[in-house]
């Protein structure tokens, strides 16, 4: 035990005594990456219920109060459990070793951010097996659906939310922490690796947004248990008050999720580009200012509850008004392409599909953004399309470039290049297929969150399904092309994986060694 | 400035800074929105009680104003108005009665919240006198007739023919401190 971490070798009871009472970044990186994981999967088969369910219309295989509980828990899954602990766990592996630190700055608090999350997420699913059902009032729990007409297990709900506010939030304030004091000697602000910056930015939403999250759901339970009208207009609360208090967490929530995703993509693109990043202090402001206005424009998610006419076209403009900053990364993403020696290994081709879908979704969202038109887009299958893209080939997709990126830093292994690239077609290709079609669905009127659908919109739904299974086996194969690198891949050993690589992580062997930087590096 | 002392910085600041933000979504967020409401007359809220000043009657103009009673989910009481609509003139006030029925054998005490719509005519719809005031205390099996006097406000904007007076009956006898000495 003196020297490295325990394996197996050491018996079992010190190889999980290693995970459970572990403080090194790699550690709890590896554990946030393959629980994010089993969350991807488990809301991806909820995901193939829905979809199982909507490939015909009628009701064939579940009940609707039980497709209710489905779209709600893919929803919660997805976001809390599946994307926000990969970026999380991204950061603790990558930001240490792109900053020259040895470690995060509080690596117990980090052991305790984790190691709450997987009791949350047991409290959550667990509400499925409960009387009543679980969580069936949409991702957006909106009140009173949420508190007046909750299932019991609504309090389970409640309390595994608040859960992952805290852990959210102690990740956070860690990644803060870590970049504030940690960067090796001559590492000044403006030199910090891109991902660096989207993710100290991303930390400082999370503090600010998650406590609201937390007081949204805490006013909820008051209301439930404790005889508060927060949310009741017959006690003269207002459930609109609801809706501008989730949104308020919301809309920021939906950058937390996708700048660190720009991040993954800065640092790739370059790489294999041969260049450096075109405009990187261009991309410093435009995440800031990303950041900044996406506090100011939360009501665009709700343009139909009857707001004043100025307030929709405030909202409208203020939106708007995102798709510049938006448009200086995506420019400067094509530019640092421009003439660049391009080749196109796995991390580079989900990559360029980030930066073509991402936009896309972007486009759809600037639709949706026009509050006479989103009168009738409003909750349809367009606004799940549009978050599809945006989510799905956003988050998702830089995702898992960034597993092929610095999976031979992690394990020492290369991952089989033919098997990446089957992966990225069939999941490009089945992508498409899946989310394409509901933006017609959803122009023809198509409304989401039901369990049926009139006949109109049949065929559309039956490729949608055929799409999402195709994207869902493509997540197996990525399970399947991680683990046989883990087990099988190529050993490779040299220091800098990609010809084009720049960057600390990139000066410690491969596979990185438990500890590294006990010494600060030169950085020049 | 030790590595350690810079974090534990940076730890108690983020954190003050997350307390904040939670305190500020329980208790300056609702009370900004009543606010907000209060101000721009959306939502829904009548005001006050109004002491009128204008006699100044638009016999030009009907306004139809309709009346709806309902329960909150505990409240067992029998609570309905005793018309369904009246046609006014603005400026001319007018009474008008719910009808409540305490069915229970209990000694009860009930709080009336109105709502209106359409949510922009809230602050011309004015009450110079209304049963909403005060809470509402009936005794085991009684009943009564509950007073409402309005006023439409001749500044009505024009448009609007129809309004929609709603009120919610809860049943808050368990905050009162002493039920009995309400009636």
């Amino acid at each position: 035990m003196a020297h490295g971490p325990a394996t197996l070798a050491d018996g079992w009871r010190a190889y999980i005594s290693r995970w459970v009472f572990t403080t090194n970044h790699k550690d709890i990186g590896t554990l946030y990456l393959w629980f994010s994981f089993a969350m991807f999967l488990m809301g991806g088969a909820f995901a193939m219920v829905i979809r199982a369910e909507l490939f015909q219309p009628g009701m064939q295989l579940i009940r609707p109060e039980f497709f209710n509980q489905m779209t709600t828990m893919h929803g919660l899954v997805m976001v809390f459990g599946a994307i926000m602990p990969a970026f999380v766990g991204l950061a603790n592996w990558m930001i240490p070793l792109m900053i020259g630190a040895p470690d995060m700055a509080l690596p117990r608090m980090n052991n305790l951010s984790f190691w709450i999350l997987p009791f949350a997420f047991a409290i959550l699913t667990s509400t499925l097996f409960m009387e009543g059902g679980g969580p069936n009032f949409g991702w957006t729990f909106y009140a009173p659906l949420s508190t007046t007409y909750a299932p019991e297990s609504v309090n389970f709900f409640i309390f595994a939310i608040h859960i992952m506010g805290a852990s959210s939030i102690m990740g956070s304030i860690n990644i803060i922490a870590t970049v504030m004091n940690m960067r090796a000697p001559g590492m000044t602000y403006m030199k910090m690796p891109l991902f660096v910056w989207t993710w100290v930015i991303t930390a400082f939403l999370l503090v600010a947004v998650m406590p609201v999250l937390a007081g949204a759901v805490t006013m909820m339970l008051m209301d439930i248990n404790f005889g508060t009208s927060f949310f009741d207009a017959a006690g003269g609360g207002d459930p609109v008050l609801f809706q501008h208090v989730f949104w308020f967490f919301g809309h920021p929530e939906v950058y937390i999720i996708i700048l660190p995703a720009f991040g993954v993509v800065s640092q790739i693109i370059p790489t294999f580009s041969r260049k450096p990043l075109f405009g990187y202090s261009s991309m410093v402001y435009a995440t800031a200012a990303i950041a900044f206005l996406s506090f100011v424009v939360w009501a665009h998610h709700m343009f139909t509850v009857g707001m004043p006419i100025a307030g929709e076209l405030y909202f409208m403009y203020a939106t708007m008004l995102i798709a510049v900053p938006t448009g200086v990364k995506v420019f400067n993403w094509i530019t640092t392409m421009y003439k660049g020696s391009l080749t196109f290994e796995t991390p580079m081709l989900f990559s360029i599909a980030f930066v073509i879908l991402f936009t896309f979704g972007g486009f759809t969202g600037l639709m949706l953004s026009i509050a006479a038109a989103d009168m009738q887009y409003h909750d349809t299958y367009f606004v799940v399309a549009h978050f599809h893209y945006v989510m799905v080939a956003g988050a998702v997709f830089s995702g898992t470039a960034a597993i092929y990126y610095w999976l031979p830093k992690w394990c020492g292994k290369m991952y089989n290049e033919t098997m990446g690239q089957v992966q990225f077609w069939v999941a490009f290709i089945g992508f498409n297929i899946a989310f394409m079609p509901q933006h017609f669905l959803g122009l023809a009127g198509m409304p989401r969150r039901y369990a049926d659908y009139g006949l109109q919109f049949a065929d559309w739904n039956m490729v949608s399904s055929i799409g999402a299974f195709i994207y869902g086996g493509a997540q197996i194969m990525l399970l399947y092309n991680v683990i046989a690198t883990i087990r099988n891949g190529k050993p490779t050993t040299e220091e800098k994986t990609w010809e084009g690589a720049e960057g600390l992580e990139w000066t410690v062997p491969s596979p990185a060694p438990y500890h590294t930087f006990a010494k600060p590096p030169e950085f020049k | 400035m030790s590595t350690d002392a810079s974090n534990r910085r940076v730890v108690v600041k983020s954190l003050f800074g997350a307390a904040g933000m939670f305190a500020f979504a329980i208790f300056v967020l609702p009370p900004m929105y009543d606010l907000f409401c209060e101000i721009t007359g959306l939502g829904g809220k009548t005001g006050d009680e109004y002491t009128a000043v204008d006699v100044r009657v638009d016999t030009s103009r009907e306004v139809r104003v309709r009346f709806v009673a309902s329960n909150n989910a505990s409240m067992p009481w029998v609570f309905k108005p005793t018309q369904d609509s009246v046609v006014v003139h603005p400026g001319e006030p007018t009474e008008i009665t719910y009808f409540a029925h305490n069915v229970t054998d209990e000694d009860m005490v009930s709080q009336a919240i109105p709502s209106l719509v359409p949510n922009n005519v809230a602050d011309y719809f004015h009450k110079t006198e209304c049963f909403c005031f005060e809470n509402q205390p009936l005794a085991a099996g009684d009943q009564a007739d509950l007073k409402l006097v309005f006023i439409i406000d001749p500044d009505l904007p024009a448009g609007v023919n129809s309004v929609t007076l709603s009120y919610t009956i809860f049943d808050i006898t368990d905050r009162v401190a002493d039920p009995i000495a309400q009636l």
